[in-house]
């Protein structure tokens, strides 16, 4: 327990290996705090590469949350490169942090962020290259707790042998409760060792310990029951919602890379939460209600953020921006205040809806004008209305029309396929859409070069969500109209040149699909797979589905399952859900009922606009929904 | 007639400005790319007024010279800027130097000096030391002064097109050896050029006559860039604009 810096043991393999930078920290607004002054030590993980992981929004929050606090500190760790991984084992170098080079075994608390599901096999490979055992049971009073976040935390199960606890929902007060604890419990002497911490931690409000719920299945191999085990932790695990953004304004020093990531911009998350309903959509689902930042609070991150970084672009993030309450107001008045810098605001992939090409042609006024990004995601207005996600077809013309009228050359547009109830006809019309999205582009701007990049890939269906109850598409179907999209955008060359496909094989999707809805007797596949020599899956250079499917085959059939019986397997309504006592807020019978809906095609609306539609997270979390407007307005910076 | 952005062009460029700066420590693993983008948001950090090219993708004016491999530090990279404001450099140099990591020190900002040529015609050579931990003098003294008497040391570079056979030989103006708490240091001047011939390809070259193998990865630091004269030595590329300024101050002073 030193806390002293491996970077003396690391240097000489930086130099052999590819990208030593993203191993040398340092980052601007990157901190290295002295180990002996905290009582509660976090190693922040993002388990995938560092030009994935360092602009994750999520770990960047808790990284400064809890440097900020007197008795904490955290430093961050990603996955580790195969070439470095292999010279930290020859020569005796563990899993470290960026910042302090520390060794993440020395820690109190192991923080992984799971965006994806496909990060899991990196969870096995950072602990076993820290000295941590794989297996939560194995663990001791020394071992840092291994605690899971993310969205993925909303269905932990199949890590549940790998990690002590998930928390569910947002992380911001949830990590001060934690460490809380922590110090509690250390400075106390560690009374009643590992399994008493964890009993304290399960009684915090939305931390889930597995192992302190039993599972048992029927004879039909689903789930016959979870039961908790102690009667002083929850029945059913609750999540967090923080209630006023305003006053967690975070991150406020964005962490600035030297090395290259995969999003050269800094972001500002303008409001949290989704309330359009879209079925597919995990994120909307668990983090209701919406709640907004000012315009105030905005327009303060952005010019702190800004001066702390000397990016030259603002993303304004949430999960369908142009939805903010004042968002019109907002991107004027940015763009006012920013005008003449270089400086340049984006939303990220937008509904389709004209005015969001105002929006955006607003926001691009001071800065570079890239392409325009919406997300029809359903090719027919038929299955748009099974996810709802409603837009015709001519408006969709219309809108991207627009875009091309106003300047902007390049559109790209977001579809899945393998969508509950589709048909090759419904894909198809993506390339019809697409065609006539061209032909009146160049019509309305007058100019032949135009583009449209159709980008799709195979969908998932989720935990918390209508559609968790869905069989999934199997990859051939996937591939099947992938490869009929392709033959019918290509069919007229004159109009196809200007069209570009982008997709994912449908292989990659089904494992994902097996690790979303899976439960704990998955993780002998996950292990399976990363001792055969699976991390990165999330790379198709490094995916492997005969690795994936060879260990589903021969892990699960002493069960009596195998990988279609969680993926391609329609489940029925009383199912035991493998994360039925992990409470996102959603009521499970709203959520069959609305499933049932989207077979039928039957639309629901906001309830933002419209009356409660009763998914039950409001009253059940004790939320609600806080959107504006708040008639303030941005007055303009004063010129230093 | 290609499509052009409306509004005003952007303001030009009224002074251009030569920096020298240094990359230590952990930065030394910083790639040209990584420094690049890391220089540019600490100018805007900073708030220089940076001049900006025209059309859809405004990009700043900077030009930067051969910048050193990735893994090697140097005391000596330099970087030119345009601005639309005139800048006292000193103080520029002191904003620059507090928005960078500390890693990458600005050492020194001077103006443009007018009529004085392009700063890339003043550097045509890089003056190298390389620590070779586990290497003693008495096993490096030998090595050198065998590449010194050969005329062809044939080496396998790494290109974009795979493995290709050079001579490192003729970019070496200059070659010695040293030793610093019993660690040898290779001192070595050699000519940029194409192929270009950098420490590892000088170290590979030893390998190759002298079969000098260091135990542990060395470590490369560019002292100084320059114009090598006659005589051997490497001639500060600054020197023509101080020139320019010093001439400027004494006119001044005489009035």
């Amino acid at each position: 327990m030193t806390g002293e810096s491996l970077y003396p043991r690391l240097e000489p393999l930086l130099a052999q290996i590819q990208k030593p930078i993203q191993y040398v920290g340092g980052e601007l607004n990157s901190q290295v705090k002295p180990w002996e002054d905290a009582a509660v030590r976090w190693a922040l993980m993002y388990p995938d590469a560092y030009e994935v992981g360092l602009p994750n929004q999520g770990l960047m929050i808790l990284y400064e949350v809890l440097n900020e606090r007197g008795d904490a500190l955290a430093e961050r760790t990603y996955a580790v490169w195969p070439d470095l991984a292999g010279l930290m084992r020859q020569n005796g170098v563990p899993q470290f942090t960026v910042d302090g080079h520390r060794a993440v075994r020395d820690f109190d608390v192991l923080g992984v962020s799971f965006a994806t599901e496909l990060g899991y096999t990196n969870l096995l490979e950072a602990l076993d290259l820290a000295g941590i055992p794989l297996h939560a049971v194995d663990r001791d009073d020394t071992h840092p707790v291994v605690v899971a976040g993310g969205h993925a935390a909303f269905n932990p199960e199949p890590v549940s042998d790998f990690v002590d606890c998930a928390v569910l929902g947002d992380g911001e007060q949830a990590v001060g409760d934690i460490t809380d604890v922590v110090a509690a419990w250390k400075s106390q002497g560690r009374p009643g060792g590992r399994t008493e911490l964890l009993a304290r931690l399960a009684r915090v409000e939305g931390v889930y310990v597995p192992r302190f719920y039993a599972v048992s299945y029927g004879p039909d191999g689903a789930i016959a029951a979870v039961t908790r085990t102690r009667d002083d932790v929850p029945v059913k695990v609750g999540k967090r919602t923080v209630m006023d953004l305003d006053e967690w304004p975070y991150p406020k020093q964005p962490l600035v890379p030297l090395a290259e990531s995969v999003h050269e911009r800094m972001s500002v998350e303008i409001f949290r939460g989704c309330t359009r309903g879209c079925r597919f959509c995990q994120a909307g689902m668990i983090t209701r209600p919406v709640r907004e930042r000012t315009i105030t609070g905005i327009g303060s991150m952005v010019d702190a953020g800004l001066k702390a970084t000397g990016y030259e672009e603002v993303g304004l993030l949430s999960l369908s921006s142009a939805d903010h309450s004042e968002i019109g107001q907002l991107a004027k008045e940015l763009a006012d205040r920013y005008e003449g810098t270089n400086t340049s605001l984006s939303l990220p992939s937008t509904r389709v809806d004209a005015f969001n090409v105002t929006l955006a042609n607003e926001l691009s006024r001071n800065g570079r004008r890239s392409g325009l990004t919406f997300a029809p995601e359903g090719g027919s207005e038929r299955i748009r209305r099974v996810i709802n996600k409603t837009v015709s077809k001519e408006d969709l013309v219309r809108t991207v029309t627009t875009a091309y009228a106003n300047g902007w050359r390049q559109v790209k547009l977001y579809f899945m396929c393998g969508l509950p109830t589709e048909t090759d006809e419904d894909v198809l019309e993506i390339a019809e859409l697409a065609v006539e999205v061209i032909r009146a582009g160049r019509e309305a701007s007058g100019q032949k070069d135009v583009r449209c990049t159709v980008s799709i890939g195979g969908f998932v269906p989720k935990p918390h969500t209508p559609f968790q109850w869905a069989a999934q598409a199997s990859a051939e179907t996937i591939d099947h109209r992938l490869r009929i999209l392709r033959q019918a955008i290509n069919a007229d060359r004159r109009i196809g040149k200007s069209i570009g496909l982008r997709y994912h094989d449908g292989k990659p999707g089904v494992i994902e699909g097996l690790l979303s809805r899976g439960d704990r007797r998955v993780g002998r596949v996950i292990e399976r797979v990363w001792r055969d020599g699976g991390k990165f899956d999330g790379w198709s250079e490094h995916f492997s589905y005969d690795r994936w499917t060879t260990a589903a085959q021969e892990e699960l059939a002493p069960f009596g399952v195998d990988l279609d019986w969680f993926t391609t397997r329609e489940r029925t309504e009383h199912e035991v859900l493998p994360w039925d006592h992990l409470d996102s807020g959603l009521d499970k019978e709203w959520l069959w009922e609305d499933w049932q809906e989207a077979i039928n095609e039957e639309e629901v609306a906001d309830c933002r606009w419209t009356p409660c539609y009763d998914c039950g997270v409001c009253p059940t979390m004790g939320t609600e929904i806080q959107v504006g407007p708040t008639g303030r307005s941005l007055i303009p910076l004063t010129v230093v | 007639m290609a499509r052009q952005p409306e509004g005003p062009p952007p303001p030009p460029t009224v002074q251009k400005l030569r920096i020298r700066y240094a990359k230590r420590g952990r930065l030394r693993f910083a790639s040209h790319r990584d420094l690049a983008r890391t220089l540019e948001r600490a100018l805007r950090r900073a708030q220089v007024p940076m001049a900006f090219s025209a059309g859809f993708s405004p990009h700043p004016k900077i030009s930067y010279l051969g910048a050193a491999p990735t893994g090697a530090a140097s005391e000596a990279e330099y970087v030119e800027i345009g601005v639309s404001v005139r800048c006292d450099p000193e103080a520029l140099r002191l904003a620059l130097d507090a928005a960078l990591p500390v890693d990458v020190a600005v050492l020194e900002c001077v103006e443009a000096g007018e009529g004085t040529g392009s700063l890339a015609d003043r550097i045509d050579t890089s003056v190298w030391r390389v620590e070779l931990p586990g290497v003693t003098l008495a096993e490096l003294q030998p090595a050198v002064e065998k590449f010194l008497a050969s005329d062809v040391v044939t080496v396998a570079k790494r290109t974009k097109n795979g493995l290709k056979d050079i001579n490192a030989r003729p970019a070496v103006a200059g070659a010695s050896a040293s030793e610093e708490a019993g660690c040898a240091i290779l001192h070595v001047v050699v000519r940029q050029g194409t192929p270009a011939v950098r420490p590892d390809d000088v170290l590979a070259a030893l390998t190759a006559v002298a079969d000098l193998r260091p135990p542990l990865p060395p470590r490369a630091v560019r002292e100084a860039q320059g114009r090598l004269d006659d005589n051997g030595t490497v001639a500060d590329p600054l020197g023509p604009d101080r020139a320019v300024r010093a001439r400027c101050q004494g006119e001044h002073a005489a009035v």
